[in-house]
């Protein structure tokens, strides 16, 4: 039975990983207008405090102060909760995700790096993300413009789309650490990370992230030029913040989960004194998810936009058979050398 | 062991307050002047033509019900994928027959234009 230890603990976990996720959404976008300014030969925000580093806090600032308009024609219900439940159900899906191997001691207890481990851990991230693409349904609905219900049925079926090409190619790392617990996959990797022999579910994995997460150059619900901005066209001030940070912290996951799957989570090369061993794995795991989120940024200072049909071809026709593909092969060569 | 979900639903809450909380209490310093053209529906500018309510192709329906089926097929996968080590060629034998008729049935629809979008 939980103790009042035991909810002090999750408590401050909960505080912790909220401060550091929302602290890291801040930044990630600040880095992104700083990156993408340099790609495009402008220097981006600087006049916010030194380098532009208090951007985000003059942004929430206008983020809180503008005011929040409602169409008339809206369901004033669905309107408010839509953004709401975006920004949730995309927090929720850090939950399970452990940033080390190793436990911390917290009020004489030790407990693991995480805020629970949950031996369906991978499940339940697939799950949570699925149930956002209702934000981005409701959203659209709701708003009651034309532009706006395009936009997010574009976005519903380009995400139910991707997600099916996404769980397909975490099938193959599934298969080889024979676990759905993110701990148990990265211990399955301390010999060799999975993107060499899954190489291909990785690049499919990628792929389906970068359309999962509306990103370049998969951001058709947003698409500005023909649709206003998509499923939040009728969105201000907070509400269109939430969306914003849903966004973000998709990003964030979708990173996170492509770490652990595949680059082996916080595995790397650990010497030197016992603080810097206790540390290195951190740190390697940090890197690694900040390499996916600068991936990311880059592709979007890169790459024009696909158009709608070459999207769900693209996902339907090359994405989901090469994942079967993908499944089939490596089932044949793990059952051949067991 | 369910006390491993005690925390995601003390998480789950705090996720839930945090968005419904910063649009409830941030109403108090924010301003409300609504008028009637600032309340109509975003549509570049001019007054919205005809209403929001449109048909849409059903080629959207078709892609839902597609997502279904194949998910499921997604959610089977899953517990074989991670038994898969002990179940070995019976189990690849077991699930290369539910797959083939799946793929199959994949090319029946390529083959039919179900995935054609114009």
């Amino acid at each position: 039975m939980p103790n009042a230890t035991f909810f002090l603990i999750s408590l401050v976990k909960c505080g912790v990983v909220l401060f550091v996720l929302l602290t890291l959404v801040a930044y990630i976008q600040l880095a992104e207008r700083k990156i993408v300014g340099r790609m495009q030969s402008r220097v981006g925000p600087t006049r916010v405090g030194p380098f532009g580093l208090l951007q985000p806090a003059a942004d929430a600032i206008k983020f809180i102060l503008k005011e929040d308009i409602t169409p008339d024609s809206a369901h004033k219900f669905l309107y408010l909760l839509s953004p709401a439940l975006s920004a949730t159900l995309s927090m929720l899906a850090i939950t399970v995700i452990p940033i080390g191997g190793g436990t911390v001691r917290l009020f004489g207890q030790n407990t693991p790096m995480q805020i629970t481990d949950i031996n369906v851990g991978l499940l339940f991230i697939l799950g949570v993300t699925s149930l956002g693409v209702y934000g981005i349904v409701l959203a659209g609905w709701s708003s009651n413009s034309k532009y706006s219900l395009l936009g997010s049925l574009r976005g519903a079926s380009q995400m139910v789309s991707y997600e099916l090409a996404l769980g397909l190619a975490l099938i193959g790392p599934i298969i080889l650490a024979g676990s759905l617990s993110l701990r148990h996959i990265v211990e399955a990797q301390q010999h060799y990370w999975f993107i060499v022999p899954q190489f291909l579910a990785f690049l499919i994995y990628l792929t389906a992230a970068f359309a999962e997460t509306n990103r370049i150059p998969f951001d058709l619900p947003e698409a500005e030029g023909e649709l206003g901005a998509g499923y939040h066209t009728e969105y201000s001030a907070m509400k269109f913040a939430l969306f914003f940070l849903a966004e973000y912290i998709n990003m964030i996951t979708v990173s996170c989960v492509a770490t652990l799957v595949f680059l082996g989570g916080w595995h790397g090369p650990v010497f030197g004194p016992a603080l810097l061993r206790a540390i290195l794995p951190l740190v390697w795991f940090v890197l690694k998810v900040c390499f996916f989120l600068f991936l990311y940024i880059w592709v979007r200072g890169t790459l024009p936009r696909f158009r709608y049909d070459q999207l769900m071809a693209f996902g339907w026709k090359v994405l989901v058979p090469l994942a079967l593909g993908n499944i089939l092969v490596t089932s044949l060569i793990v059952g051949l050398l067991a | 062991m369910p006390n491993n979900y005690v925390p995601a639903l003390l998480f789950a809450l705090i996720a839930l307050l945090i968005p419904l909380g910063t649009l409830l209490l941030f109403r108090l310093v924010r301003p409300s002047r609504p008028f009637a053209a600032k309340s109509l529906p975003y549509e570049c500018g001019i007054d919205p033509v005809g209403g929001s309510r449109h048909r849409f192709s059903v080629r959207y329906f078709l892609i839902a019900i597609l997502f279904v089926l194949f998910d499921v097929e997604t959610l089977f996968l899953l517990p074989w994928a991670i038994q898969f080590k002990h179940l070995g060629m019976f189990g690849l034998g077991e699930m290369v027959v539910f797959l083939g008729m799946l793929i199959l049935g994949y090319f029946w629809l390529v083959q039919n234009g179900a995935l054609e979008l114009e």
